[in-house]
């Protein structure tokens, strides 16, 4: 008996200290990291480590003509990243303060428009610019500017750069000015401080880590940029990304490779570590608000709202709008002597699109194209929040582990997808086949967007509000619900949408090796395109309007889930 | 209680996406499946593999691994655990690598009666030749006719003013066609290639990525109606404008420059893993590719010529398809030697 009510007394104790150990700031930590840490570790450091090991060879770095390629495409990379970033935020910020001060019509759909580019295939943009500045025009462009053929693909790549990563500006720093709320700067005001003053010395400290995560992302995926500058660049152009891809695939050269690739994460590694020490330097805590926008009321400020929708619809909607008009439009006629030359409109491309022509094992009907895409972009929003949350956590509140460890979370965007690519092949084998590997690799690319959407707004969250609503008896989970909740589900949404997207304009894709069983909508306008024919063209732009469709559906959907949310509190 | 919901969904997926990963797992340890590795632009009809299937009682599973390059890549890498027991797509500007590499076993199949001995590279056989096509420079007829001008006839003519900014070429360091229409050039002119090429360029000649951006983009007669009335592509890329016309056409807008030396051929060749599994399999499945029905199957799928000479040509092909008489041709080993340095040097020049 006695004995009993001992061992159950060592139990309790027992039990107490694994509770404790289970409460203990330290195993929450760890708790918090390791599922991250594992996803990452297998799924990330593995292969690179593998192919790295493989393939880096510290004589690569004695040959001088080495050298010369390393040090020219260090020096166009840094070049183009910091103009496009620079150019990205001059139509960025205004956007931001567009969408997250002011109410107008249209704007929903305007914001979902700005996204959408983000998720095409660079063909597709490639060909819906071209459609709408014809080469005729840009021809005498460059005769009416005196311009060199080499200057126009280097500012289409800027332009290219501007259209697809302004989203992320938007999203981000549009976020956390909604949060801010108008009341800071209104107090501001009244103690007379003019418009720039209350920039200067509120709005913009205040917007600090937003702006800063903002601008790593945009300038990461500027760094790493590969489909826009081989599309676009023609021979002139390569950053460290494209040569790593032709110095790995087509003139084999591996060591370089590995060499470039080193050279390109050990730079995105200093970004983060930069990032990481400045955004912990400023922290600031702000009591969330809600819904701040209003209806524009000053002459300056219908001005504002006016040329800015203006310029931006023109931006983003003319050149997307070319693609239905291109998928709904015969262009046989002034071509050649034919029979019955049918002229206009036509929906054959949409029809044909249904039809399995040739009998190919390779034909995928449409809506089959679109349950894949769909399906997997929902896999890597759920399992990129699955592990994104826990890790951006952690961050909110960082110890000495999270200081060291923030950087690394960083790499999947700064690590060549081609090296990854082989990286995989060398680690997982025939597995890479498997149709599990396309979530993965597209929640490799996401993680770091839904990190660092998440983590400025976790970080915003004032304790005080926290410690006041357990003061005033609330559970832990009822402050999770009354107090972060609130303030999460905004940068929530924001993130599940950059993960869909990542994940719909396939990101990484060049990490796989693909099945015929499961093509995604831009794995089959890829086939399209891959042979002549008006067709196969036209096809493609239908398969385009469908994915862009798709798109801003799917974005609007999103953004209405937000509205609902924020209606309940 | 949303949250509660979407919690529980969540973990419905990471239990449905187990199963799928023990799913994928089973599926690629079955002993009935032979996995063929291909380039993105393979093709095949859904009979001809099904037929494959039936008769060998076998799963045949595709694995798309980029553009013949990048898959040849990604073979030498695993070619001590391959990802597949066939690889079919490597072409005779790759071939050495290919060979060099040691990653084919010998296989001299019985179909090689029925392909001519020119195809055969290979005289150890480790790599069969399945197909071969032309690549050329098409032209918009429209433009030539509306303009009243000369088709050209010779790389010389290309460069002469009156063809200033018409023509537009693939980078020979990311595209095939790019590669073998500089070959071309290389076989013409042997040395003097790069000269030829400067004058090119001050000629206004435009350089881009790869075929897609080229012919969709830049290629006057396409859909894409870009400003470049000539582009390399292939010679059957005529005969692909009737068959894929949204209305029928009785002659193609395009045609292909096929004068004595313009054209550069390219075979494609199958091999056997060495390390694979299913060796029995990977010959039939061999054999199955020389074989008349999909030799027949393959021109209208990937636009390119079977080898095999009793294979009858789809009637497209026959009407407005073009074979080049006179082909530029280089040997696999020098091109083998010098592929890398040429186009160092082309790029140099075209900068």
């Amino acid at each position: 008996m006695r004995n009993n009510l001992l061992n159950y007394g060592d139990t309790k104790t027992w039990r107490i200290k694994f509770l404790r150990i289970l409460v203990s700031p330290w195993f929450s930590r760890l708790f918090l990291w390791l599922a991250p840490l594992l996803f990452l570790s297998i799924f990330f450091f593995y292969p690179l480590t593998k192919i790295l090991t493989l393939t880096f060879d510290l004589e690569t770095f004695t040959d001088p003509n080495n050298l010369r390629i390393t040090q020219h495409a260090t020096r166009f990379t840094f070049y183009q990243a910091t103009l496009s970033t620079i150019l990205t935020f001059a139509l960025g910020l205004p956007s931001a303060i567009l969408f997250s001060r002011f109410d107008f019509h249209g704007k929903s759909l305007l914001r979902a428009l700005t996204a959408v580019p983000f998720m095409l295939p660079t063909v597709v943009v490639a060909a819906a610019f071209n459609s709408l500045f014809s080469y005729k025009v840009t021809g005498s462009m460059l005769q009416v500017f005196n311009l060199q053929p080499s200057t126009l693909n280097f500012l289409l790549i800027l332009t290219a750069h501007v259209f697809y990563n302004t989203t992320i500006v938007i999203r981000i720093v549009g976020n956390a000015l909604s949060q801010l709320g108008p009341r800071i700067e209104a107090s501001a005001r009244i103690l007379g401080a003019d418009t720039f003053r209350t920039w200067r010395h509120i709005t913009l400290p205040l917007l600090r880590p937003s702006l800063l995560a903002a601008a790593l992302l945009v300038f990461m995926f500027d760094f790493t940029s590969f489909g826009v500058i081989l599309l676009l660049g023609g021979s002139n152009f390569a950053t460290l990304e494209v040569e790593i891809y032709i110095r790995a695939l087509q003139l084999p050269n591996l060591n370089l490779a590995a060499f470039l690739s080193v050279i390109q994460l050990i730079f995105t590694l200093i970004f983060s570590i930069l990032y990481t020490r400045t955004i912990n330097q400023v922290q600031t805590q702000t009591a969330p608000r809600f819904s701040t926008a209003r209806p524009p009321k000053t002459i300056k400020e219908k001005i504002f709202v006016a040329t800015l929708t203006l310029l931006l619809s023109s931006f983003f909607f003319l050149p997307l709008v070319s693609l239905p008009v291109r998928s709904l439009t015969r262009l046989e006629p002034d071509r050649g002597q034919r029979d019955q030359v049918q002229y206009g409109f036509t929906t054959d491309y949409y029809e044909e699109l249904f039809i399995n022509r040739r009998g190919s094992l390779f034909y995928v009907p449409p809506v089959q194209a679109a349950v894949n895409s769909l399906g997997f972009a929902g896999i890597t929003v759920l399992l990129s929040l699955a592990l994104g949350y826990p890790a951006a956590y952690a961050l909110a509140k960082p110890t000495r582990l999270e200081k060291f460890l923030d950087p690394f979370l960083m790499l999947p965007l700064g690590a060549s997808t081609v090296m990854m690519g082989l990286g995989f092949i060398l680690s997982f084998g025939r597995l890479i086949a498997s149709p599990f590997f396309i979530p993965i690799a597209h929640t490799l690319i996401a993680l770091p967007f839904v990190i660092r959407t998440l983590q400025p707004a976790l970080a915003s969250i004032p304790e005080r509000l926290r410690q006041a609503a357990s003061t005033l008896g609330a559970s832990p989970f009822r402050v999770w619900q009354t107090v972060d909740f609130p303030i999460l589900s905004r940068a929530t949404l924001s993130a599940a949408t950059f993960a869909f997207t990542v994940s719909l304009g396939e990101f990484g894709a060049t990490l796989l090796i693909t099945r015929p069983e499961y093509p995604t909508i831009p794995i089959t306008i890829s086939r399209f395109l891959s042979q002549p024919g008006g067709l196969n063209y036209g096809q493609a732009m239908a398969m385009a309007t469908l994915l862009m469709l798709l798109t801003t559906l799917s974005i609007l959907l999103i953004e209405k889930l937000r509205f609902n949310n924020a209606g309940e509190f | 209680m949303k949250k509660l919901t979407l919690l529980v969904f969540s973990l419905r997926h990471a239990q449905g996406i187990a199963i799928l990963f023990l799913l994928a797992a089973c599926a690629s340890a079955g002993p009935t499946t032979l996995t063929v590795m291909t380039h993105d632009s393979f093709a095949i009809s859904e009979d001809v593999v099904t037929s494959f299937e039936e008769a060998n009682n076998v799963d045949v599973v595709f694995l798309q691994s980029g553009d013949a390059g990048s898959m040849l890549n990604k073979a030498v890498l695993s070619k001590d655990a391959p990802l597949a027991d066939v690889m079919f797509g490597v072409d005779n500007t790759f071939l050495s690598r290919a060979l060099a590499a040691d990653i084919f076993d010998a296989y001299q199949s019985p179909a090689l009666s029925a392909v001519p001995a020119e195809f055969v590279l290979d005289s150890s056989f480790r790599a069969l030749p399945v197909d071969y096509g032309d690549v050329c420079i098409n032209y918009d007829k429209n433009y030539f006719a509306e303009n009243n001008l000369a088709v050209p006839q010779s790389f010389e003519d290309l460069a002469k003013p009156e063809y200033n900014g018409l023509l537009v070429v693939e980078n020979p360091a990311t595209s095939s066609p790019g590669l073998a229409f500089m070959l071309a050039t290389r076989a013409y002119f042997g040395d003097g290639f790069l000269d030829y090429w400067q004058s090119l360029k001050d000629n206004g000649v435009v350089v881009v990525d790869g075929w897609e951006t080229a012919y969709y983009t830049n290629f006057s007669a396409s859909s894409g109606n870009g400003n470049q009335p000539m582009v390399v592509s292939y010679a059957s890329s005529p005969a692909a404008e009737v068959f894929f016309a949204p209305s029928p056409l009785t002659e193609s807008p395009t045609a292909s420059i096929i004068a004595s030396g313009m054209c550069f051929r390219q075979i494609e060749f199958v091999g056997i893993f060495k390390n694979g599994q299913n060796r029995d399999l990977a010959e039939k499945f061999v054999d199955f590719m020389l074989g008349e029905q999909f030799q027949e199957d393959m021109p209208l799928n990937m636009f390119v010529y079977p080898v095999n000479e009793a294979a009858q040509l789809p009637d497209v092909f026959v009407n407005f398809a073009q074979i080049a008489e006179n082909p530029a041709m280089l040997s696999y080993e020098e091109i083998a030697t010098n592929r890398d340095a040429w186009i160092e040097a082309w790029a140099e020049i075209m900068k």
